[in-house]
């Protein structure tokens, strides 16, 4: 068992937990995946699990730490991504840790992610805090621009202190089914990546079925993808229960071929605490609680921490508390 | 705090998550001093003290309750109520009875969690099956219900109510079974008289308490509490014209001996070994949720569970290796704990009985893989699992081992699934597991299993029928065809019983017996099986008498071995069911076509053989070419359904042939009524064994001719003559025998039930009542093919 303390340093550990495998299609072309299976598993889950009291109010804590808070709007600016940042650092007001037993724990979020031109300011932010500086690049959210364009905003990004790459991998290699364009993008993304990690968006909505899930979730992995992440936030459907448990099984089937570790982040339409049990609920069921830690788990998100907030004060006071009471992000 | 916040974030165990047993515990501690009485006439009955016995909680072992033993004078008192109430609620009207049957709907609903807490307490399942599962579908029937009581009048015209049934349910869903039972029942005019396993009699009553909450008419719905004995006293009563049991096989059996010859309508839900088929190209991490879903599903108690699964070789080890992590991760414990998946078996008998099967199956050989999770000490709890290594030919892979245990097998090609899978006493249901649309349906028309699921397993639905093929008993529960159990043609009250049924053919023909001379040469009428002509295998003949005892022929004295010999051609000529209702429509119409051409020769001979007028004669062999032709019409017409039961989903009724069927056909009109009882067989796909008039075996005999020349295929059409009952009774004791129908005697119909329990074949007998076969709302109709198939509810979700 990792020890969470340093649940800021896993986050943040540089070192790349997948090197990746050449590309091989006979470990997905053929993959059968059923909808209907995969939809009653999702929808059954809920039903199966659940976490009440002290159990619910660690598990809500935890569900903390692998946030990916967000912000990734058109008027982003210096002092947003401080107030951002400061939340990060802070998730939770003084009285709720000591409420918790939680002073040593140094409960931070997983990270904070924004645009490239935020990445200073975040950094800035977040020095001395352990907290991990998250960008998304490579023409974010629809990832048509060139490649060398996509590439050299990726290293933009690590140069100004990116820890971590969020990437959007090109949907039209998937859906034509070009495995190998694909393949070669992500591959070359990782490399420009540097000693950042890749996380690669899938865009889930967009490849519309479950199997175009699989698939693209085993080539960005086979290319070195460190996580294999749902969503942009920006598509018309964002991480669902059951596109995530098919990312789960690739992630899986990839651990057993190939031997290597890859982290999972979903991320959109994560607005609640309820959420964040459930997506946590899945991680256990299906992977084991070391998929429990935010360095193989993230959630992306920017209301969803107010919510836990609430509910941990509910859990502390037992009076259902509201927006106020709780610094904004 | 118990355990600190920051152990639990190393941990992320998932900590207790109790229901609330509060309310349920408040009913409890209600009961009466001496225990809970029957539900009879409206009223609780005050149990007496020296006659309970105790129910407890499987997970605790404490004692929940104290519960009337049901005694032949408490059954006798229910009937006498189910009796008084009958005229009423079924002269109420369809819309009058739906209201009820929508108020008992919206009650259950409102006390679903109470019902839910109580079914768990009692029974051992988890909180998690009973709120999400088993109390929503007891809703669920009832509504279903209710629109069948409303839709009854104009659906199900020319039907009418059975009168009493006796229902006897088993302990694995207690509620649910019950609603399966009393929302048809109800729905179709019935009144009842229901007994709950003894194990589980509690949400029984708490059903009694919703039957007075909703104003439901006294004497409707009567409950009596007790065991076996009870059981059997409920099955002997004479005032009960239906039994409707669901339980064991060997139970099954016992009530249809029973009630052999009773004249009480029978249907059976029994137990099962069903085949859980998993193709190489399956999305096998489904699969392996599905095989949760199938056998620890409900601590394996399931009559319908997967018990048997069945992989090909090639995936085989990764598909073993994937189910035995994830049954690691299954959670076992308190049933009220919310996060559990297994809870406790119902008895410390069962989980021993479980345990004695479970030791057989190591012991001859196979591995056992289990579940290596603590389980508690206290209650009957049992470690999930599952054998490798299990072939057919082991205990385990054979007996219902009715707990949390699959056994495994690997197979090479779909045609070796198919041949495993059936290769069981049992067909209750199945469930196969491909993405490959052709193999499913393919495999799914080939199980011999009363429901198959594509890519899934144990989804119930009321607007589908549930029941089973082969020993796993006959009759369906839900859906259109489920409601059939609780009616009865009208016709099917009248008629008039057959005199001078008795007959004793001679093998031996008085000396001074002379044969009326036909003109021409002298025949010899055979026996016809598998399309030849074949001589009785006693080498007798018997004599054949006309019109004022003159002896017209000679027909041959068939005996066991000509029936097994019938029935071994039949089983041979399976081509026949899988043919297209076209073909068999073209050759039955060809039949007509040559009957037709050779009317003048039959009409004579039933002049001679029966001594009717020219003119009757003459008017038989016209209904009975007419008839072949409305059957041949029939062949591609009897259409299945598509229920509408969940969304995203085709679930496929289809009508099934049941086989081999006997019929034994009676003395009156020997044409027509042989073509009455042949022709809805053969058009469903039916193989047949007939044993035709036994007085007047000749029309059967030049009927071959016919046969021969109409292009029947050989061991389709199988006649043998001479003493009907004998040869029915071995009809009816053949297990290669699907059906039998038989028009007799009496006694010669109490002979067949009792002779049918060996495969517990489907039996309609006509307790010695002659039938007007000329009258065509008698002798002919949708009734006589309904009986001559039996439905297969194929589930098909979609969706990519």
């Amino acid at each position: 068992m990792t020890d969470l303390s340093s649940a800021a340093a896993l986050a943040k550990s540089n070192a790349h937990m997948n090197a990746g495998t050449p590309l091989t299609p006979e470990w997905f072309e053929s993959i059968a995946v059923n909808t209907s299976a995969a939809n009653r598993r999702a929808a059954s889950l809920g039903g199966r699990r659940t976490v009440k009291k002290e159990f619910q109010a660690a598990w809500l804590v935890r569900a903390i730490t692998c946030i990916d808070l967000t912000t990734l709007a058109g008027d982003d600016t210096a002092g947003r991504v401080a107030r951002l940042c400061a939340k990060a650092r802070n998730p939770l007001r003084a009285d709720i840790v000591k409420g918790l037993g939680l002073e040593d724990e140094r409960i931070t979020t997983g990270a904070v992610c924004v645009y490239p031109t935020m990445v200073g300011h975040a950094v800035k932010a977040l020095r001395g805090s352990g907290v991990p500086v998250a960008s998304v690049a490579t023409g974010f959210p629809a990832g048509l621009t060139p490649l060398p364009q996509k590439l050299a905003e990726i290293r933009y990004a690590v140069e100004h202190g990116a820890d971590e790459i969020d990437i959007v991998i090109t949907r039209e290699h998937i859906l034509t089914g070009d495995w190998q364009a694909m393949y070669d993008e992500v591959s070359a993304m990782r490399e420009a990546c540097g000693h950042a990690h890749l996380k690669a968006i899938l865009a889930t909505g967009d490849l519309q079925t479950l199997r175009n899930v699989y698939k693209a979730s085993m080539i960005a992995m086979q290319a070195g993808a460190d996580f294999i992440k749902t969503s942009t936030g920006k598509e018309s459907v964002n991480a669902t229960l059951p596109v995530s448990l098919i990312m789960l099984r690739a992630l899986r089937d990839y651990g057993r071929l190939s031997g290597q570790t890859v982290g999972f982040k979903p991320a959109g339409g994560l607005k609640t605490a309820k959420d964040a049990m459930l997506w946590l609920i899945l991680m256990k069921e299906e992977l084991g609680v070391r998929w429990m830690q935010p360095d193989l788990f993230r959630i992306g998100a920017s209301s969803l921490l107010a919510d836990i907030e609430r509910q941990l004060e509910h859990y502390l006071t037992g009076r259902y508390s509201s927006l106020n009471r709780h610094a904004m992000a | 705090m118990t355990q600190q916040i920051k152990d639990i974030l190393k941990s992320m165990d998932y900590g207790p998550a109790p229901e609330s047993r509060d309310e349920a515990a408040k009913w409890l501690a209600a009961m009466p001093k001496t225990g809970f009485g029957h539900f009879i006439g409206g009223k609780f009955t005050t149990a007496k003290k020296d006659a309970t016995f105790a129910v407890t909680n499987p997970a605790s072992d404490e004692e929940l309750a104290r519960v009337a033993l049901g005694s032949a004078s408490d059954v006798d008192a229910a009937v006498k109520a189910a009796t008084a109430a009958f005229p009423a609620w079924s002269g109420l009207g369809g819309h009058a009875r739906a209201r009820y049957l929508y108020a008992i709907a919206r009650h259950i609903q409102k006390h679903s969690r109470f019902l839910a807490v109580l079914e768990t307490m009692d029974n051992g399942k988890t909180i998690r099956e009973t709120r999400d599962i088993d109390i929503p579908l007891v809703a669920r029937h009832f509504y279903h219900h209710a629109g069948w009581a409303e839709l009854l009048e104009t659906d199900y015209e020319g039907y009418e109510p059975v009168g009493v049934c006796g229902q006897i349910i088993p302990w694995n869903f207690p509620l649910l079974m019950l609603a399966w039972k009393i929302a048809p029942a109800l729905a179709a005019g019935n009144t009842v008289v229901l007994k709950p396993a003894e194990q589980t009699p509690l949400t029984a009553i708490a059903f009694a308490e919703i039957c007075r909450e909703i104003g439901l008419p006294d004497g409707v719905v009567n409950i009596v509490q007790g065991d076996g004995a009870t059981g059997s006293a409920i099955c002997k009563h004479p005032g009960i014209a239906k039994i409707a049991f669901t339980g064991s096989t060997d139970v099954g059996r016992i009530i249809r001996e029973q009630t052999a010859g009773s004249g009480k309508k029978l249907s059976l839900e029994l137990g099962g070994k069903s085949p859980f088929i998993v193709f190489a190209d399956s999305d096998l991490d489904a699969a392996v949720e599905g095989v949760v879903d199938a056998i620890w599903f409900n601590q394996g108690e399931v009559c319908c569970a997967g018990s048997r699964v069945l992989v090909q070789e090639g995936v085989a080890e990764l598909f073993f290796d994937k189910l035995k992590t994830r049954m690691n991760t299954l959670r076992v414990g308190d049933p009220l704990d919310k996060t559990m998946d297994v809870g406790a078996v119902v008895s410390h008998e069962q989980s021993d009985r479980i345990r004695a099967l479970v030791e057989t199956g190591e012991t001859e050989g196979a591995t056992l893989w289990q579940y290596e999770g603590a389980i508690p000490e206290k209650g009957s709890f049992c470690r999930p699992g599952f054998f490798t290594g299990s072939e057919p030919a082991s205990t385990v892979s054979q007996e219902e081992i009715f707990g949390p245990v699959a056994v495994t097998m690997t197979f090479r090609t779909p045609d070796e699934a198919v041949e495993i899978a059936n290769n069981t006493r049992y067909g209750l249901a199945a469930s196969v597991w491909t993405e490959n649309i052709n193999l499913a349906v393919d495999v799914a028309a080939r199980i011999k299993a009363g429901i198959v699921w594509i890519n899934e397993t144990n989804v119930f639905d009321a607007a589908a029928g549930f029941g089973g093929y082969r020993e796993s008993g006959f009759g369906r529960e839900g859906g259109r065809e489920g409601l059939y159990e609780y009616l009865k043609a009208d016709w099917e009250a009248g008629g008039k019983k057959r005199t001078d049924e008795r007959f004793e053919p001679s093998g031996h023909t008085a000396a001074d017996a002379q044969v009326v001379a036909i003109d021409g040469i002298d025949r010899t009428p055979k026996l016809y099986v598998g399309g030849k002509q074949a001589r009785p295998d006693s080498g007798y003949s018997y004599a054949v008498t006309g019109k004022n005892g003159a002896v017209i022929g000679q027909a041959g004295l068939g005996n066991r071995k000509d029936i097994r010999n019938a029935v071994e051609a039949a089983s041979k000529a399976a081509g026949w069911g899988a043919s297209t209702g076209h073909n068999r429509a073209q050759i039955l119409y060809y039949l007509g076509e040559n009957l037709d051409a050779r009317r003048a020769e039959f009409s004579n001979l039933l002049s001679l053989s029966t001594g009717v007028s020219a003119k009757a004669a003459a008017d038989e062999t016209e209904r009975s070419i007419r008839r072949i032709f409305w059957y041949a019409a029939y062949a591609d017409k009897f259409d299945g359904a598509v229920h509408a039961t969940q969304s995203r989903h085709v679930t496929i009724a289809m009508n099934e042939p049941w086989g081999v069927m006997g019929i034994a056909c009676p003395d009156e009109m020997p044409l027509l009524s042989l073509v009455s009882l042949t022709l809805p067989a053969l058009a469903m796909g039916n193989r047949v064994v007939v044993v035709p008039s036994q007085r007047h075996p000749l029309l059967a005999t030049n009927l071959y001719q016919v046969i021969d020349t109409s292009d029947v295929p050989g061991g389709v059409f199988n006649i043998v003559t001479g003493e009907r009952d004998a040869l029915a009774g071995t009809l009816a004791k053949h297990d290669g025998v699907d059906a039998v129908w038989y028009c007799g005697t009496a006694d010669g119909s109490e002979m067949v039930e009792k002779a049918s329990i060996g495969n517990l074949k489907a039996t309609w007998t006509d307790k010695g009542i002659a039938r007007d076969w000329r009258d065509a709302k008698i002798g002919q109709g949708r009734e006589y093919l309904r009986r001559a198939t039996q439905v297969k509810n194929i589930w098909l979700p979609y969706g990519e």
